[in-house]
Order: structure tokens, then sequence, then C-alpha cells
């Protein structure tokens, strides 16, 4: 954990609530499936957001508007200044990805995909990415996964873009190595039901420091009591107890 | 300058102790800076058995502070000494407070007997005012006889200073405390965190799991600077102050009210070098008050 200042480079809407922000800063932390803690002026607890992507002291975080801090960040503008905490959460563990990953995205669970893809595809595997939206005005960032080089595939449940249906229809037929996955916990119980394998969830919960202190984020586990923030927000599937 | 302070009869550096409950074992925070500046810290509120707590979400958002419903969760008292007392004693190498918590006058005696023994514990805080966990903590706070009865209890089978943490949630904390020194506290501390509750607009439900939960931060430091003011003024044991405290100012102002050490809960969460930060910037603010030695302004009010 670093606690750092970063300068906002850009800050745009790539659909109606949801924004991409890139800051410049330290982020040598930074990696795929872990997150930064954000202090906003006059909002107490800090803002926890997935890491897009992070390079040469370049950060970029992808978020949605759904309370006041988040509308707040959607307001800020380049050369504002924000206190983050960067190297939260335990990440993805890229070494089980094998030769033909498969990365599965819903929603505001997409963006950690990204830097994920990213580096499992520069270590050489074939990535394939399901990225799943309610509808078509939701897309973001299909176009980048696919620059990476990723055989990328989009659902929407409506069926106005892409394969109609969820995530876990695309996956249905698919070969893969192994699962990465990121998205609400709805998705993440059929994907965790339907898939084949091994596989890596990230989980989301209401945290209070988001570095391990608190035990505010706590979930029941197969090996015991974890904390989402300090030892997950990824759990390994074998290791998932719902509730 | 002296930044000393005496806490039952053991020296502190300085005042400054992060607040059990957010500080866990101390090594998320030796992360990041030496926790050795500080005066001690307060570990994770240790009960017999182990517990996992209360449903989440445990956490709310509020003006100028928080909600939390952790409901004690601890790898309970063996583990505590087995695995987490030895990585502790790694990063920080001062008398450590163990904070102890119960669900019977038996638990709590039992706990506090078996961390008495342990070398690196300085002094025992009995929590005695949770106000997560029904049927324990808190209950025995709100009455001065129960709060007597475990401060007995606990004296009779420990060698080391024991301070009873009260609860802000009662109609008169003064009573409570002297019921505690009269049962022979060696130390009172205060406040534990005020009952809250935030609603969800648009589930219509409460935000927390468990409804209700502790308030913190900024907010409520008025309400710490008055109970601890009026606690000092009551009883001839050492206080220690704690409530929203995030600033040497504030720092100040609780030794002031009456308070010996200050403990700093809520602003670790936000700012995790917040303690250092403090501890750094007291012999300004000591300077701008005409301050020689912290341990002067002691009950000045």
């Amino acid at each position: 954990m670093t606690q750092s200042v970063f300068t906002i480079k850009s800050n745009i809407a790539l659909t109606e609530s949801v924004y991409k922000m890139t800051l410049s800063g330290d982020c040598s932390e930074c990696r795929p499936g872990g997150f930064v803690n954000i202090q906003l002026t006059g909002r107490f607890l800090r803002r926890p957001i997935s890491v897009c992507d992070a390079y040469e002291n370049t950060l970029v975080i992808i978020y949605k508007v759904v309370g006041k801090g988040t509308e707040q960040m959607s307001r800020m503008q380049p050369g504002e200044a924000l206190d983050i905490l960067t190297g939260l959460g335990n990440g993805y563990d890229l070494s089980k990805g094998g030769s033909h990953p498969l990365l599965i995205g819903g929603g505001v669970g997409v963006p950690p995909m990204y830097m994920l893809a990213k580096e499992l595809i520069a270590g050489g595997a074939e990535v394939s990415v399901i990225l799943g939206f309610n509808t078509k005005e939701e897309i973001f960032y299909e176009n980048e996964f696919r620059a990476l080089g990723a055989d990328v595939t989009v659902t929407t449940v409506d069926g106005s873009y892409g394969v109609q249906g969820f995530v876990t229809d695309a996956a249905k037929g698919m070969e893969y190595t192994h699962v990465f996955t990121c998205g609400p916990e709805p998705m993440l119980r059929a994907v965790y039901k339907s898939i084949k394998g091994d596989g890596q969830f990230s989980f989301e919960e209401r945290m209070g420091c988001g570095f391990g202190a608190c035990m505010g984020c706590s979930c029941k586990t197969v090996t015991g009591y974890k904390r989402i923030c300090k030892d997950g927000p990824v759990l390994r599937k074998e290791e998932i107890l719902w509730d | 300058m002296g930044l000393n302070v005496n806490l039952c009869g053991i020296e502190l550096d300085n005042p400054v102790i992060p607040a059990s409950g957010t500080f866990g074992y101390g090594y998320e925070f030796a992360e990041i800076y030496d926790i050795n500046v500080l005066g001690t810290f307060s570990f994770k509120g240790t009960t017999k058995d182990a517990r996992f707590g209360n449903p989440t979400p445990r956490i709310a958002e509020c003006a100028e502070g928080m909600i939390n419903a952790v409901g004690l969760q601890n790898p309970g008292v063996d583990k505590v000494i087995s695995e987490e007392l030895p990585k502790l004693s790694k990063c920080f190498n001062k008398k450590v407070m163990a904070n102890v918590s119960g669900f019977s006058v038996e638990d709590y005696a039992y706990t506090c007997a078996r961390l008495d023994k342990e070398e690196q514990v300085g002094w025992l805080e009995v929590n005695v005012s949770c106000p997560n966990v029904h049927g324990g903590g808190m209950s025995f706070g709100t009455d001065p006889s129960a709060a007597a009865e475990v401060t007995r209890a606990v004296k009779a089978v420990t060698t080391k200073p024991v301070i009873i943490k009260l609860s802000p949630n009662v109609t008169d904390i003064v009573s409570i405390a002297k019921a505690c020194e009269e049962a022979g506290a060696d130390g009172i501390s205060l406040i534990n965190t005020l009952l809250g509750m935030r609603i969800d607009l648009k589930k219509r439900a409460p935000v927390i799991a468990n409804k209700m939960g502790g308030f913190s931060g900024r907010a409520i430091f008025p309400v710490a600077v008055r109970m601890v003011y009026q606690v000092a003024n009551a009883v001839d044991i050492p206080v220690i102050g704690m409530g929203g405290v995030s600033s040497a100012e504030d720092v100040i102002e609780m030794m002031m009210a009456g308070a010996c050490a200050v403990e700093v809960g809520a602003a670790n969460l936000i700012n995790p070098t917040a303690c250092r930060d403090i501890i750094a910037d007291l012999p300004r603010v000591m300077k701008k008050y005409g301050i020689e030695n912290l341990s002067d302004i002691i009950r000045c009010v």
C-alpha cells in the first residue's frame, strides 16, 4: 500500500453514467484485479475503484456514477489533485491462466479485465473476453479490448447489440483453460454455476478502510474468514461460499 | 518540549493511541510507517471464542463520520495469543493495550486473565460498550452495578492496569465511571461509538445489515469532549479520551478536557498515517499555544 497524490489528466464520459479518469502519479503497485482508494473533499470515506490500467505513472480507472461520491468525481477537471491509496487488494493470479484463459466482465466489472487481458496477452496467452451489458447504450471498451488482440464477444440482455442474453450464454460451448471474472454478484453466481474447471472471481463489498484494518468487508469462505479488501477482492472458485 | 505522559504507571513517549478496531494488530499500518512512533495502540477487541461478527454491509457513511457494525470479529483469545501477538511484536516493540470484550462476567475475566500473562501487554482495556453485539458488550456498560461487577471480576484475576472503556449511549456516564473506579478500575477510556442508523432511500431499508451501528468520526468530537470533561472531573483515576479525534489540536483539546492520553479511531481508516501525522504536528501546536509539557495541560479546564 502506498499513499500518494495523483493529478487528473482527463475525465470523460464513456456512457451516460460511466466515466473514464486518467491520472498521473506513482502506480507502481497497481496490478490486475487490484484497486485504489480515493479521498474526495467533503466525503468521509474513501471510494474504492478497480484498476483498469496502469503504466508509466499513468493510472486509468473507469467508474459508474452511483452516488454522491462518484457524482462528485464525474465533475472533476484535468489538473485537479486526488489523494489515493494504491496497491490494494490481492489481484488476480495470472500464473493460473493457462494458454486460453476466458475473461468475463459484466457492467462495471469490465474495467479490471482490461489490464488483466493486456498482461495475459503480453505473457503469450490467447485471451477470450466476454463483456456483458444490459443494452447497447451501456457498452464501453469493446474496441479497446479488440486492440489488445483479444477475441471479444459482447452480450446485451435486451439483444440490442452482440449476442442476446447473459455472459453465461456466450460462454456456453467455449473452450478455455481458466476463467477470470468480475461483475455484479448475480452474474458471479451464474458464472460459478456454469463454467467448467477453475476460476477466479472478484467480489464487491461496502468497505471502511480498504486496507484490512476495520473488518468492515469480511466474508466467509471455505478457508475461513476473509477481508474482501485485503485477502480479496479476488477469491478462487473453490474457496467461495455463497450465502 | 515534553510529549511524554504517564498512563497508569507506564510512561508513553506521547499520548497518541490508535483505538481498538481501527488498527487491527498493527501490521497493516507498519507497511507504511514505523508504528513505534506511537505512544502505544489498542489492538482489535478480543473475545474468549472466535467471532465472525455481523453480516455485511457493516459500514455506512455519514457527514463527517461513519457507522460500523462489525460485531467484534476476531479470532478468539487463543489465536490472538498464538498467532497475532507474535506478528505484532515483530513490528511494535513497546507495551501494547489489549482490548477485551465478553458476553458474561466470566468471559471478561477469562480473556483478561489470559492476556494479562502476555509480556507485551501493558494495559487491559475492557470494552463494556460495544453497541453492535446483542446480549453482550454494551449491556454491561449501561448499568453501574454491571460495569462494577465486570471491573471487580477482571481486577481479581489480573496484575496489569485495567482500563474500562465506556459507552456514551447512557443517561449518566459519570455514575458508571464512578462505579468502575470504586470497583478498582485503574483507568477509564471513553467514548465508544454512538448508536446510529442510516436508511437507503431507494431500498427503503437500513444501509447496515445489523440495522444500527456505532457512529464515529469527526462529527462526534464535541460529544466526546463533553463526556471526557464530565468523567475526568468526577474520578481520580486516569482518563483516556477518544471520539472523533483527528488532529493535534483535537489531542490537546481532549487533554485540556481531562484526558491523560488520547485514542484516535476512525481517522486511521481514512488516512492510514493519521496518528503519525498527529504526533509529528504536536510540537507545532504546543508551541502555538505556549505548552511546554503536554502533561501540564491535563484537566486544565
